[in-house]
């Protein structure tokens, strides 16, 4: 009847695969050929498949022959059944784990929201002044802030300003030590590079799905996780390989008059890696803005928003106006991360 | 000469790839570098080293890169660990130290000078050179005023502030030196630290070591591939070649005594003038001369003496020591001992000559 029976006699599986009747939901492909009228009449012998159209042997060619071989879709069912059985015991443990990150990120939010935009955007310009110690830079932040609330999208600028600060803060936080601790023991680095790879090469939007099903969607947790796993790459990257760079001659110095390992890390490697540890946080703030901007599908406030508005009822104007503030934010934003890492560049000469 | 023994190498060995101890049984019955190579894919990078370090000397240990000589300090203070072997520092053998009690010899007993500097480059001029006070816990005053102290002797007075980057080569070689200096240290190894000089600040920089040394009388375990520096440094020369050792004493014994034709091929090139002392070819006694030209010093080098007899070759010389004479020079033993070893060597002059 199908492709495979000839395989599948071979094996001597029929029995097991019980005649051949199939009586689980019928497919829309199969769906589609009965109301085609096409299928053959059951019983009678099919007519022979061309050879240049033999079909992988794939579920749902096999199911053909056996069905007590699962098609494709029982597959997609059985691993979303797999995965909704152990949502909850996860969200028992990742949830009070997470909430933490949601007041975070919710008084990040508030407080950022609650700063008038008088008190806040000389804030700004300042804390630039006193990293960069730079003009130019500092009076494109100036410009920059100026230009968004002259347009009226100041709130969500600073909105997403908050998310990034947040993330960004915790992506270093866990990234630094997990980039030492890799450059401390090859086992170490060996599991966790392929981890990095996945996250990194992990097309954005799905990050989203398994958190869509962990989390609430009004929780702001959700986006926060998937803007830090996206973002924690790079910093954990750039902190070990600094740290492995770093001479072997003054490591062997530091060795030769009697260091102990943790001064070595904090008096010589650390610093010595800083350049490169400095440059993984430019990348983290970077991509997290790439991500914030994603994570408005799932409620993230700011400058996405109005982007996805621009998507989603067809204006035009709305999207191009909010993506040109983000790339704005974003090169101010690498503009002065940059410029305060050129200044602890010249002070370790 | 009489000295105690301050470190003492007994029958080391190093043996690099991925199984070394198993390699031992094959080296101790006689394999050599070549052929632990070639069948067993492993390197012999010291084989059965013995050496005497005398404390207040400085002891050069030469040789070729490859010989093993860099391989050879860093197991002095266990930068690498042997494959066999002891290294008895104090009469203590080091490779039954703990990981505290090694610190603790490294930052108290011995300190180290490097080939590439190896500097702190994050850290100010001063702050390297008092490191290895901070890194035994004392306060930042006593690190900076040992630095201080030990910046100006090097003649690097003002440039505390600086980083090593704005220093040349030369400077940040002395910032090495009073780094190892302000620990003070009894044991000083230097590994090659001239060597990425150029000539002219090199000459400077062994003539700032042997000043110190004549204040300091610290145990400086010297590694260098210039015979040169090694004859000029060295109070007990040891010679290595392919990881072992082929000759050691004092350098003017060996300059006129050599044992080996390496080491014959390695002196051909001296001033042979220059290096060699009036005192180990001088005559023992002390019978007044004929034809006595005049007074000269055991220490003189050659050339000061054929300078002084204008090239006569009659004359001979009383040789002067704290007022009472100790030899006599004769200008025909100098003359001779100027030509050399393979030159002198009738077999070897008709070898080299076929």
């Amino acid at each position: 009847m199908a492709t495979y029976d000839g395989l599948i006699g071979a094996l001597g599986l029929e029995e097991w695969c019980g005649g051949g009747k199939t009586d689980g939901p019928m497919t829309m492909a199969e769906l589609l050929a009965r109301a085609n009228g096409t299928s053959a009449p059951a019983g009678s012998p099919d007519p022979a498949t061309p050879l240049m159209q033999t079909p992988f042997p794939s579920l749902d060619a096999l199911n053909k022959s056996c069905s007590a071989i699962p098609r494709s879709r029982d597959m997609t069912e059985a691993v979303e059944q797999g995965f909704l059985a152990i949502k909850d015991p996860l969200k028992v443990v990742l949830d009070p784990v997470t909430q933490p990150l949601s007041y975070m990120l919710d008084w990040a939010l508030a407080g950022f929201e609650a700063v008038p935009w008088f008190i806040m955007i000389p804030l700004l310009v300042a804390i630039t002044w006193f990293a960069t110690k730079k003009i130019g830079v500092t009076l494109f932040v100036l410009a920059s802030f100026c230009f968004m609330a002259f347009i009226n999208y100041y709130d969500e600028a600073i909105q997403t300003l908050s998310i990034i600060f947040v993330c960004t803060i915790i992506a270093v936080l866990l990234g630094v030590p997990i980039g030492i601790a890799m450059s401390r023991s090859n086992i170490l680095q060996r599991a966790v590079i392929p981890i990095l790879d996945m996250l990194q090469t992990l097309p954005t939007f799905v990050y989203l799905v398994p958190l869509i099903f962990l989390f609430s969607v009004t929780e702001s947790k959700l986006y926060g996780i998937a803007i830090i796993l996206y973002a924690i790459v790079p910093v954990i990257r750039l902190t070990d390989l600094g740290i492995r760079l770093v001479d072997k001659d003054v490591i062997e110095a530091a060795d030769a008059f009697g260091m102990s390992s943790r001064q070595k890390l904090w008096g010589v490697q650390v610093p010595l890696a800083l350049p490169n540890i400095m440059a993984g946080i430019n990348q983290t703030i970077m991509m997290s803005l790439a991500m914030v901007v994603i994570a408005s599908l799932v409620s993230a406030p700011g400058l996405g928003v109005k982007v996805l508005a621009g998507i989603r009822n067809l204006e035009l104007g709305v999207g191009l106006v909010a993506g040109f503030c983000i790339v704005l934010l974003a090169v101010l934003l690498d503009r002065s991360t940059k410029a305060a890492l050129g200044r602890i560049d010249t002070s370790a000469r | 000469m009489s000295n105690e023994i301050k470190v003492s190498i007994r029958n080391l060995y190093k043996i690099f790839g991925t199984n070394p101890k198993a390699m031992m049984e094959h080296v101790r019955s006689g394999v050599g570098k070549p052929e632990l190579l070639e069948k067993y894919g492993h390197v012999l990078g010291l084989q059965d080293i013995n050496v005497d370090i005398r404390e207040g000397e400085i002891t050069v240990i030469m040789g070729l890169s490859g010989s093993g000589k860099s391989t050879l300090i860093r197991h002095l203070n266990r930068l690498i660990d042997p494959t066999a072997g002891e290294v008895i520092v104090n009469g203590e053998d080091v490779l039954a130290y703990s990981e505290s009690r090694l610190a603790e010899l490294r930052q108290n007993t011995m300190s180290m000078v490097f080939q590439k500097f190896a500097l702190f480059p994050h850290q100010t001029v001063l702050a390297n050179a008092g490191m290895s006070r901070r890194v035994r816990g004392e306060s930042s005053e006593i690190a900076d005023t040992e630095g201080q102290k030990w910046l100006e002797r090097v003649g690097l007075k003002g440039y505390g502030g600086h980083y090593p980057g704005q220093l040349s080569g030369g400077m940040q070689q002395r910032v090495g030196i009073a780094r190892a200096l302000s620990s003070d240290s009894e044991i000083m190894l230097m590994d090659e630290a001239f060597s990425a000089l150029d000539p002219l600040i090199r000459t400077d920089m062994q003539d700032l070591l042997l000043e110190l040394q004549r204040e300091l009388r610290k145990t400086i375990i010297f590694i260098t591939h210039d015979l040169d520096e090694a004859l000029k440094l060295a109070d007990h020369l040891v010679i290595l070649k392919d990881g072992a050792v082929i000759q050691q004493g004092e350098p003017q014994e060996i300059l006129l005594n050599p044992n080996d034709d390496y080491i014959i091929d390695f002196i051909s090139d001296i001033n042979r003038a220059r290096v060699l002392r009036v005192r180990s070819i001088m005559e023992v006694t002390n019978a007044p001369g004929v034809n006595v030209a005049g007074d000269v010093s055991p220490m003189q080098n050659l050339e000061s003496v054929i300078a002084m007899s204008e090239g006569d070759t009659n004359l001979n010389y009383r040789v002067m020591e704290d007022g009472t004479q100790v030899g006599l020079l004769h200008m025909r033993d100098l003359v001779k001992a100027l030509v050399p070893v393979e030159a002198a060597d009738p077999a070897r002059r008709a070898a080299s000559a076929a």
